[in-house]
């Protein structure tokens, strides 16, 4: 696991049913793009997230496909629908296999 | 300062070639706009890719893509080393299609946005972002 | 093409990037919808080249500003976490976390980053706010010092700054720092260097002027540490200070030395009136 990542998101607490909603999110990480050289004049190896995905209640919401090319500690905002009470689930992809994620509950009213 | 006509020459051609660069078409940019499109035509409008004229530093680049209605958005950075930049795949709970992001652009280029749309068909934008390098590296 | 062509070349290109900006722009800065934050104000009085002076927000593009705005967009904020983490853990010889002397950051620290440099009685010196840190960790704690301008340290120096966000930078000149300000002063108008410019040729005779493809600031303090596009992590104010000395192709004066202390205490000084704003966001 590559040291320092945490995950961040930023989603209201409450929506009335069948809300569109913001939802912001930041992961803290290099995206190391592995075009880069080192010290030592050698290519520093790549290491990024390369795949984010937000779903509500196992409903899939957005799925992102990463690429070097996305700035150090990604940021993601996008609209989701809140069809009812629940649970936003939120699942970052690393190179080198490790899976970060976090949730957030949301009420109706 | 005076230039002989053979310096003018050069600066005149020099001036067209930074000119055109950033529209040059990208071979690899082409090449994952086919993978994505299938070889499909791409037309125009249907897609939004809201970007700076000018960014202060290449290595944060904010950029929004919207394509009412669309399953995935891809968006390709044609002057990179690599072009691929993100694809924004919606779900059913979507409350649009459309995204934010922050991106790093190696110079000053055309960032494209193709949007597949949910009957199959494509569209496509680009917008050219201008990428100051500042005098002070501090 | 041959060396003239090209310079003419740059040049003509630099011309019409600089036609693109002007001065200091109009927008006002309100963090997270609450704190309003003095981003120009009438020039102090110990200041004689500058009638206004202006935070390095203003002379930064729409896009870079509003990262700033609120926090969840600001990089910056992921280094007052990670220091939020490390003011609650105990380390060193004597087994202390900050919290168990300073308590609630927000309580204890509110305030603090305004007033640094600041002379310390017991020690008999002007201090910055790292030197009291790492004080703090080898005296008190009984912890390694940080290194002066490593993560460790500006995360900590961000976080203390973040709570005094809004206040007014008012750093005292008088007194005991009276000597070691008027030592800054005067390293701030000496030119060094192969370009000869001093911090005054950019900063002071040539804000809002772009130098090359930058938009020149005032070179305020108040919004370090600052998080930058450039190198995508918080900067401290004497990493900052290397840079710019580099920059004029002088040798530097090392972070934490005597010399950056004192052009520290009289750079924060000429911003005293405008608000704390670190961690900000810059170019």
């Amino acid at each position: 696991m590559a040291e320092g990542v945490k995950p961040r998101v930023k989603v209201p607490k409450k929506a009335a049913a069948g809300d569109t909603i913001t939802i912001k999110t930041l992961i803290s990480h290099k995206m190391e793009s592995g075009q880069r050289k080192g010290k030592d004049g050698n290519l520093v190896p790549r290491s990024i997230i390369n795949r984010f995905t937000a779903e509500f209640n196992g409903t899939p919401v957005i799925d992102v496909t990463m690429e070097p090319a996305i700035s150090t500690n990604p940021y993601v905002e996008f609209e989701a629908v809140v069809p009812e009470e629940g649970e936003f689930k939120f699942t970052w992809y690393d190179d080198d296999g490790s899976v970060y994620d976090t949730a957030k509950k949301i009420a109706i009213g | 300062m005076s230039f002989s006509r053979r310096e003018t020459l050069v600066l005149g051609l020099g001036a067209v070639a930074l000119g055109f660069m950033p529209f040059r078409a990208n071979a690899a940019a082409e090449d994952a706009i086919a993978a994505f499109t299938g070889g499909a035509e791409a037309g125009e409008g249907g897609v939004t890719l809201t970007a700076p004229e000018i960014a202060e530093n290449g290595n944060t680049v904010p950029i929004s893509v919207d394509a009412p209605g669309a399953v995935s958005i891809l968006v390709l950075a044609s002057g990179n080393p690599t072009p691929g930049v993100a694809q924004f795949n919606f779900g059913e709970l979507a409350g649009s299609q459309s995204a934010s992001t922050r991106i790093r652009l190696a110079g000053t280029q055309d960032v494209v946005a193709v949007a597949k749309m949910a009957d199959g068909s494509f569209v496509k934008t680009a917008s050219t972002v201008k990428v100051t390098i500042g005098g002070c590296g501090g | 093409m041959n060396f003239k062509a090209m310079t003419a070349l740059a040049g003509a290109l630099a011309l019409s990037a600089g036609l693109a900006n002007a001065d200091a722009d109009e927008d006002t800065l309100t963090i997270n919808g609450e704190i309003e934050i003095v981003t120009r104000t009438a020039a102090p009085d110990h200041v004689d080249g500058l009638s206004e002076v202006i935070s390095g927000w203003h002379f930064r593009a729409d896009e870079t500003q509003a990262l700033e705005m609120d926090d969840f967009d600001n990089p910056g904020m992921l280094g007052v976490e990670a220091a939020m983490e490390v003011w609650e853990t105990a380390e060193g010889s004597e087994g202390k976390a900050c919290a168990d002397c300073h308590e609630s950051v927000e309580e204890t620290m509110k305030g603090v980053r305004a007033v640094y440099p600041k002379y310390n009685e017991a020690a008999g010196e002007v201090q910055t706010l790292e030197m009291v840190i790492n004080d703090c960790r080898t005296e008190r704690m009984g912890a390694e010092a940080w290194n002066y301008t490593g993560a460790d340290i500006t995360n900590m120096v961000a976080l203390i700054s973040s709570v005094s966000r809004g206040m007014p930078v008012n750093v005292a000149i008088d007194g005991p720092a009276a000597e070691m300000w008027e030592q800054g002063k005067e390293l701030y108008y000496t030119r060094t260097g192969q370009l000869e410019l001093s911090c005054a040729n950019c900063h002071e005779d040539n804000y809002g002027n772009m130098i090359r493809a930058d938009h020149l600031s005032q070179g305020q303090i108040n919004g370090f540490p600052t998080y930058r596009l450039k190198n995508a992590k918080l900067n401290s104010v004497h990493a900052r200070f290397k840079g710019c000395v580099r920059d004029t192709r002088a040798e530097t004066y090392a972070p934490g030395s005597p010399e950056f202390v004192a052009l520290e205490l009289y750079v924060a000084s000429r911003g005293n009136g405008l608000s704390v704003e670190g961690p900000s966001v810059r170019n």
